[in-house]
């Protein structure tokens, strides 16, 4: 389906042409549709975007801190389960049920809980939970990637006299690799959106969800929008990181 | 250097053979019963001899290889390798291996994966550097060092993957059908380096194949085996001495060969008996 596929200056004006017919046709809306009062035009949020930038940087600095500590965490902590789960069954079947439990419970309904615990004035909840939520995709991707090496591989390890350590390092691992960064791209965003909700439910007063929330209650609809704008970056370049990374690392990985 | 005066000190005590099988079976237990995959192989590969493995498939010459190879078990008989059992064999890093797959690491270069064997083996990185050299240059890839396998021919990995059977300088090669999977032209241009390398070496080859001509070419004898249960049933010398060229492929002696190993295969004697 490669043809499908709009090649060249196409590729980039397409999608910035309909943002911009998007944009006009919102701020067509608020002028003259009968548009809610919580909605103000692209004109506004933008200016407010531009105007408190300062502020808003901040806040995203917070958000984006719980999640790549979240993110960072989460993603050492799977590998390691992962490794173990692989190398020892009884651990796996230990684990899997824990893991599908965790997968299953919405992370932000514990989020309440974990505030409380943690106290008012601590990240520690929302990294908690921005943890909980990039280790699952994380430990179920690796896990499946340890499964993965080939026949041939360790049949020329095992022919090689390769230690069982060896035969981890240099093949179990790097056959791992490219389901590690896939696990990683979907954490990133799952980290991401889990901090920013997290401060929905309390902690300290600060972050870009708390930002949200604050100015959607006392009326300042643009400046609220202008922080989900901030909150679209932080992923954005979650998203664009990681795709980078992924990109560097499995250039040369096994179809 | 230990590896040296381990191989001078099993030939002083007598064991030119690089492979000695007698009685060797294997038997793969399965739950409807029993699979016996290869029985009563006995086979001398003396060393620098080329010997290939040929039969249909079933026939448990790939088995055979395998448990040269200790990849798996010989559940009856004594199998040595250069006198010693075959796990010390394989622990030593007496043979090197070549699959049908190339089987490189996709995330080495050629050069690291033709390393790959001395890595493990703790060899210092600057013997690693020279030992690559000489390799890519004798499977004749100096300029591909830098490259990916995924950026490589099927032919040039194979190349590759021989390179790195060769890396610790085995005294026996164990090839596993290595060139099944390549074009004829590609195949009979790697045979006739097969050959070569054989002979610059010294080492003794065993190699699976179901190619007939492939098998002539190549070995100094050509083992073929039966299938239900896997055996040898005969044992041909293809007497085509030392050269090993493309004049070869057209002279008489080898077509002569050909056909002696395809009526042993499909048991041709005994159907003119019939018609007779």
């Amino acid at each position: 389906m490669r043809g499908a596929v709009p090649t060249g200056w196409l590729r980039i004006a397409a999608p910035i042409v309909v943002g911009v017919l998007g944009a006009f046709a919102w701020a067509l809306y608020v002028e003259f549709g009968d548009a809610p009062r919580a909605l103000p035009g692209p004109a506004d949020v933008a200016s407010e975007f531009v105007l408190r930038w300062g502020i808003i940087w901040d806040e995203m600095l917070i958000t984006a801190t719980n999640a790549a500590i979240g993110l960072a965490v989460g993603t050492v902590l799977a590998v390691i389960l992962a490794g173990l789960s692989a190398t020892w069954r009884p651990i796996d079947g230990m684990l899997a049920p824990l893991v599908a439990a965790l997968a299953v419970i919405p992370i932000v309904a514990i989020t309440p809980i974990l505030n409380t615990m943690f106290g008012a004035s601590s990240q520690f909840g929302r990294q908690a939970v921005a943890t909980i939520a990039a280790f699952i995709p994380v430990f179920v991707n690796v896990l499946r990637g340890l499964r993965q090496t080939r026949p041939v591989h360790r049949d020329l390890l095992r022919a090689s006299a390769a230690t069982g350590g060896q035969t981890f390092r240099k093949l179990t691992l790097p056959t791992a690799v490219p389901y590690l960064m896939t696990g990683v791209r979907v954490a990133a965003s799952l980290a991401v959106i889990s901090a920013l909700v997290a401060e929905y439910f309390g902690g300290p007063a600060d972050g870009v969800g708390t930002s949200i929330a604050t100015f959607a209650k006392s009326g300042r609809a643009s400046l609220a929008w202008a922080y989900v704008g901030g909150g679209i970056l932080i992923g954005l370049a979650f998203f664009l990181v990681t795709a980078l990374i992924e990109r560097i690392v499995t250039r040369h990985a096994p179809d | 250097m230990t590896t040296d005066t381990t191989l001078a000190g099993t030939a002083s005590t007598g064991a030119a053979l690089a492979v000695s099988a007698s009685g060797v079976g294997k038997v793969f237990p399965a739950k409807a019963g029993d699979v016996t995959a290869l029985t009563g192989v006995d086979l001398e590969v003396r060393a620098g001899e080329f010997v290939s493995l040929i039969g249909p498939s079933g026939c448990g010459k790939s088995t055979l290889l395998r448990l040269i190879a200790d990849l798996d078990e010989a559940t009856a008989g004594t199998l040595t390798i250069f006198g010693k059992p075959a796990r010390r064999a394989r622990i030593d890093q007496d043979y090197g291996i070549a699959f049908q797959q190339a089987g490189l690491l996709p995330w080495r270069t050629v050069a690291d994966n033709i390393a790959l064997p001395l890595e493990l083996h703790k060899v210092p990185k600057p013997d690693r550097a020279r030992r690559v050299a000489e390799l890519a240059e004798l499977v004749g890839l100096s300029d591909f060092v830098d490259r990916y396998p995924d950026q490589l021919s099927g032919g040039m990995q194979q190349r590759v993957a021989i390179a790195r059977a060769l890396a610790a300088s085995p005294k026996l090669l164990l090839m596993d059908e290595p060139f099944g999977a390549l074009d004829e032209m590609t195949r009979e241009y790697l045979q006739g380096e097969l050959t070569r390398i054989a002979a610059e070496t010294g080492a003794a080859v065993v190699f699976v194949t179901h190619s007939i001509p492939e098998a002539v070419f190549l070995s100094d004898r050509v083992v073929v085996m039966s299938p239900r249960p896997g055996r040898i049933t005969e044992v041909i010398e293809t007497g085509l001495g030392p050269v090993r060229d493309e004049a070869l492929r057209e002279t008489p002696a080898y077509f002569a060969k050909v056909t002696e190993v395809r009526e042993a295969l499909h048991g041709a004697p005994t159907q003119r008996a019939n018609e007779r």
